[in-house]
């Protein structure tokens, strides 16, 4: 496979982003860079769980937790923590996005030693635990949320904040992590470890017969993916100033599993498209009152009709091979 | 400080014996399908608020009658729609199919009642009415709760044990494809399991909502821990699932004298989680009678 092909995605996206900014800018619709940006940092937590439900075959109905920490964890640094980061605010995304990581690591290791409707159940109670949890002390701000979160100065004079004069700049910075992201997700796919990883989605026990480790390949994965979802939480809360216990809740996890289904399972590019476009949708308040329902009806369409993705509809875009979500159990 | 305690542990008998159901309904489809079914604590929310809206034009026994056998027969649309023609899919699907219908299950009671918490009045007396039970003061509805509860089960090992359908059932259960050359009709079998599960979640929906009231969205802890105590029970075993639940609840109920009340959730899922990691046979999975025949986890 060459280069220019494995990337062609890479190269689409960066393109598509560049392409949306000068046609929204040229129409006077800029307004929905904002939308744009917030989708983006959602796309970051679907890209990181197509790693590991796609590949792995591991699902996680917990994802928005893994969001949630990144996010409070920032947020809590930035305002609660007075003089605690003053010195080098930067620092409180690197920090909530280790403190994410590990979390995910300690949580992976038992966790992932379940299957199938144990880890689901065993994610969904992880996801539950955060949300209570948020929910239940005075230090997140309780049902409020957090408020009043400072924007944060990169390099460059770069600056992660919701200001409607640095909404182009956001809009990029928010895409590029997407992009690095998505570069990176078809790194890992395309290398050695995406090989072990889609040998334990086919069958355990046999990439274990061919010496696959597999409990540190799906923990790391694992951990990745909540890496994604943290960096997502962590950006997204200083982009809006602001982080609410709605981010936690149950429905957010599964909305971020129907993207992943929705976009075909295993595929990050089919991920990021489907994602940022029906997360834009639902931000700009495109589904009314039935936002989460027509989330939910997407689930259930999409795994009865459709199990490999919105584009395993089209007939000329269909891999070869054998069905993908067809698998045995 | 006897009394106290008494005073937790009814309050926590009562929520254990729903859990309990809860955890019964994950146990009966899991045998006839090898699913768990995500949307289980829904049936509750669905017999509660069905009945609520019942007894507005109904005597209150009629309501809650017919809200069971609305919610039953909700339980088998879904498996018809949704599951029946299904050739064996994987459990990734099944549980995202599942998670699907909770989602649209809630959606759809969010709009044909709204969010408000609902209650059906008391079955007996009213919310201050109580009884004395050494020392400790309980509401009669908890004596409902439990006799309801004790009664399904009951009922559910009569049905298991006794009846022609009860033991197809347990054959289907414990090997489809025997059952099937046997020539018992396994897809009605399937079906049934749906009906009995969702109207039992329902009638728990019922009897539990003058006490904790129904909301639109109080499905997905349910279903949590309901299945906590199916897991806790080895997936199969009703006893052990039973005793599970009321293990469950006491604990939980016995947290809230130690913690803030907004962590009650987060003990008992922490226990599942802790039982997942450490036992996940079950509790009682040792255990050589399990009441469905042979377990599958």
């Amino acid at each position: 496979m060459s280069l220019l092909r494995r990337y062609l995605p890479v190269i689409l996206l960066a393109a598509v982003v560049v392409i949306v900014q000068i046609l929204l800018s040229a129409t006077k619709l800029d307004y929905f860079l904002t939308q744009l940006t917030m989708s983006a940092y959602y796309t970051l937590v679907t890209l990181g769980l197509c790693l590991l439900m796609g590949y792995a075959g591991q699902v996680s109905l917990g994802h928005a937790g893994f969001f949630a920490i990144g996010a409070y964890t920032t947020a809590v640094l930035s305002t609660a923590g007075a003089g605690l980061l003053r010195f080098a605010p930067w620092l409180s995304i690197p920090t909530a996005v280790v403190l994410t990581a590990l979390v995910a690591l300690v949580i992976g290791m038992p966790v992932l030693r379940l299957r199938g409707h144990y880890l689901a159940m065993a994610t969904l109670a992880f996801g539950f635990i955060v949300s209570r949890v948020i929910l239940g002390t005075s230090l997140f701000g309780q049902a409020d949320g957090i408020s009043d979160i400072p924007a944060i100065r990169l390099f460059a004079g770069l600056v992660i904040s919701g200001k409607r004069t640095l909404r182009v700049q956001n809009y990029y910075i928010a895409w590029t992590l997407v992009t690095i992201g998505l570069f990176l997700a078809i790194n890992l796919v395309g290398s050695r470890v995406g090989r072990a990883l889609r040998a334990i989605n086919g069958n355990e026990e046999a990439a274990a017969a061919m010496g696959v480790n597999v409990s540190r390949y799906k923990l790391a994965v694992f951990v990745t993916s909540a890496v994604y979802a943290s960096v997502g939480g962590a950006f997204l809360a200083h982009y809006n100033g602001g982080i609410g216990p709605s981010e936690a809740g149950v429905m957010k996890s599964v909305r971020y599993v129907a993207l992943v289904a929705a976009g075909g399972m295993g595929s990050p590019w089919g991920t990021v498209a489907v994602s940022a476009l029906l997360t834009f949708l639902s931000l700009r308040g495109a589904f009314g009152l039935f936002d989460d329902a027509v989330f939910g009806a997407l689930l259930v369409a999409i795994m009865l009709f459709a199990p490999n993705g919105l584009f395993g509809l089209l007939p000329g875009l269909r891999r070869g091979g054998p069905r993908r979500a067809g698998r045995p159990r | 400080m006897g009394a106290q305690l008494l005073q937790y542990l009814f309050s926590g008998v009562t929520t254990g014996s729903i859990y309990a159901i809860v955890g019964i309904g994950f146990t009966i489809i899991y045998n006839s399908t090898g699913i768990i079914n995500f949307a289980q604590g829904e049936f509750l929310m669905l017999g509660g608020m069905i009945s609520v809206s019942l007894a507005h034009v109904l005597p209150l026994a009629a309501a809650v009658a017919a809200a069971v056998v609305i919610t039953g027969l909700i339980g088998v649309l879904l498996q018809l729609v949704f599951i029946s023609w299904l050739r064996s899919p994987s459990v990734l699907r099944m549980i995202i199919i599942t998670i699907g219908l909770s989602i649209l299950i809630r959606e759809a009671a969010l709009h044909v009642w709204n969010e408000k918490v609902r209650a059906l009045p008391f079955w007996t007396g009213d919310e201050t009415s109580s009884l004395a039970v050494l020392g400790a003061r309980i509401s009669p509805q908890v004596l409902w709760v439990l006799g309801v509860c004790g009664l399904m089960v009951a009922a559910l090992s009569l049905f298991f044990r006794s009846t022609l359908t009860g033991r197809a059932m347990r054959a289907c259960a414990s090997n489809a494809n025997a059952a099937r050359l046997c020539g018992i009709r396994t897809s009605l079998l399937v079906t049934l399991s749906f009906f009995i599960a969702a109207a039992m979640g329902a009638l728990a929906g019922c009897v539990i909502s003058p006490l904790t009231q129904t909301q639109y969205d109080m499905g997905t802890s349910l279903a949590i821990k309901g299945f906590t105590c199916a897991v806790l029970g080895g997936l199969g075993n009703v006893t052990a699932a039973v005793a599970a639940g009321l293990l469950i609840g006491v604990l939980e109920s016995a947290s809230i004298s130690i913690l803030p009340l907004a962590y009650k959730d987060v003990v008992s899922l922490a226990i599942m989680l802790a039982i997942l990691f450490f036992r996940p046979e079950g509790l009682f999975g040792g255990r050589p009678a399990s009441l469905l025949g042979t377990r599958r986890a």
